[in-house]
């Protein structure tokens, strides 16, 4: 059994980068201890781990801390490479296509959500939606160049892309019940629609991913608490 | 031989983004055309190969297009090896981390504020900028220290990958002292960056690549007299 090598995760419940982490490792098949952070009162352990950014997720490799979740999943493709799946491909122009994806998803896919939830203002929120609509489009696209037929990103087996867009389905799911919202309509975006049902079932995907209604949970939580701050803030 | 037209960059001489492409290109010793484009009236083909973002830096390579200038760096160092060529990413999974990591942190942190100080429209928000600008160049300087051990770039002995995600930007650091007399790389204030900047500036691949910084000069008003007129017009 691979016990030599001393995995340690740093993370939170319903952080959609910290799944990132964890559906890395599970895809390959790799033990690993799970540290639960309160991410109000963080570990002496994860700051001085992440003393740039104090965040989670942190991946703790033999005493050694990596961080930021791209990282953390290519650094576990390329440390652990023998072993289980090979998450990015092995041609350096479909590695480019995946990397090009995954950086879109965060630099463009994830602010457009985080926009049309938390804007300020009408105006914002509505930008939003649009940014959003014009993203999954383009992602849709995106599953359809990168898969050529096959159920993933990643082909026959689920990839890079998979993974990095994989760790936002909690959320997917529980943003039906919040917002009212599919964020991968089968009407518009009917790729990712059936590729969000088929990762999520994955025997190494299902029993990782939060459960909504614990995450619709804490967002109500959440949504409250700002509420309650901006009615206070305007007597 | 394997002709130019293989290997073609669309790019503007003063993008920090086209230069890190250019200089990869360099260090591996391939050659290429570059297509200088005009922002204002984009290419077909540049319009074609990066459909998604419509801008630059774009490689296309034997007609496949590549986009986002940290994925064109590292597809550049994947595709182009061999006894002799230089590698851009360390080939020790925990150093291409950290590698990794830092290049993220010029790209996500660094960048934003240091362009901010050019771009945002009010006073205010210049100020803020200039903080986020010199906390994250005050973390660099401390990273470089870790990251060289002790050796001339923060990849060792020659420059790798996080030399070229911040090296790139050296131009517009220059660019920015000219335009509003603020040091972002100072002897005084970040001495071992400094010393790094001037050894980045002296490589061949710098040399070869790095436009004059007045051309960046020209560009950086030209963005500010937009900005400050997008400012007047929305306040009307």
């Amino acid at each position: 059994m691979a016990g030599a090598e001393d995995l340690k995760l740093l993370g939170m419940w319903a952080s959609p980068f910290v799944l990132r982490a964890k559906l890395a490792l599970s895809l390959k098949g790799l033990n690993y201890e799970y540290v639960e952070e309160d991410l109000k009162n963080k570990s002496e352990l994860l700051l001085k781990s992440n003393p740039v950014h104090n965040k989670v997720p942190v991946l703790i490799h033999n005493g050694k801390p990596v961080c930021e979740s791209t990282v953390i999943v290519q650094y576990i493709d390329e440390a652990f490479a023998g072993t289980g799946l090979s998450l990015l491909p092995s041609d350096p122009y479909e590695r480019a296509l995946a990397r090009f994806w995954a950086a879109y998803i965060d630099d463009k896919l994830l602010p457009s959500w985080t926009k049309t939830s938390r804007g300020s203002t009408e105006e914002e929120r509505a930008e939003g939606k649009e940014q959003s609509a014009v993203a999954v489009e383009n992602l849709e696209g995106a599953l359809r160049e990168c898969s050529k037929g096959k159920p993933f990103f990643g082909g026959d087996n689920p990839g890079y892309v998979d993974v990095i867009l994989g760790g936002l389905l909690g959320w997917v799911r529980a943003s039906e019940e919040l917002y009212g919202i599919n964020p991968f309509d089968p009407a518009k975006t009917p790729l990712l629609a059936a590729w969000a049902e088929r990762f999520g079932a994955l025997e190494a995907v299902d029993p990782v991913i939060p459960e909504v209604n614990k995450l619709v949970e804490v967002a109500k939580m959440m949504q409250a608490k700002l509420a309650a701050e901006a009615a206070g803030a305007s007597n | 031989m394997a002709a130019k037209e293989y290997l073609k960059l669309l790019g503007i001489d003063v993008s920090p983004f086209a230069i890190g492409v250019h200089m990869a290109l360099v260090m591996k010793g391939v050659n290429y055309e570059y297509i200088a484009e005009d922002l204002s009236n984009k290419s077909e083909l540049l319009v074609s190969s990066n459909p998604v973002h419509k801008n630059v830096p774009v490689l296309i390579h034997s007609g496949n297009p590549i986009c986002e200038s940290l994925v064109i760096v590292q597809y550049v160092d994947e595709f182009f090896t061999g006894a002799g060529v230089p590698s851009i990413l360390p080939a020790d999974p925990y150093e291409r981390a950290i590698a990794r990591f830092w290049a993220a942190y010029v790209d996500d942190k660094f960048f934003p504020a240091m362009a901010g100080i050019v771009l945002v429209p009010t006073e205010q928000k210049r100020v803020q900028k200039v903080k986020e600008t010199s906390a994250a160049i005050e973390l660099l300087e401390e990273a470089f220290t870790v990251c060289s051990k002790g050796k001339a770039f923060f990849s060792g002995d020659s420059i790798g990958y996080v030399d070229l995600a911040l090296g790139s930007l050296l131009i517009w650091i220059e660019t920015i002292r000219r335009m509003c007399g603020l040091e972002i790389i100072s002897a005084s204030k970040t001495p071992r960056l400094a010393a790094w900047a001037e050894r980045f500036g002296e490589t061949a691949a710098a040399k070869k690549v790095v436009p004059e910084a007045d051309q960046a000069l020209q560009y950086g008003k030209k963005l500010q007299a937009a900005v400050s007129a997008a400012a007047t017009s929305k306040s009307k």
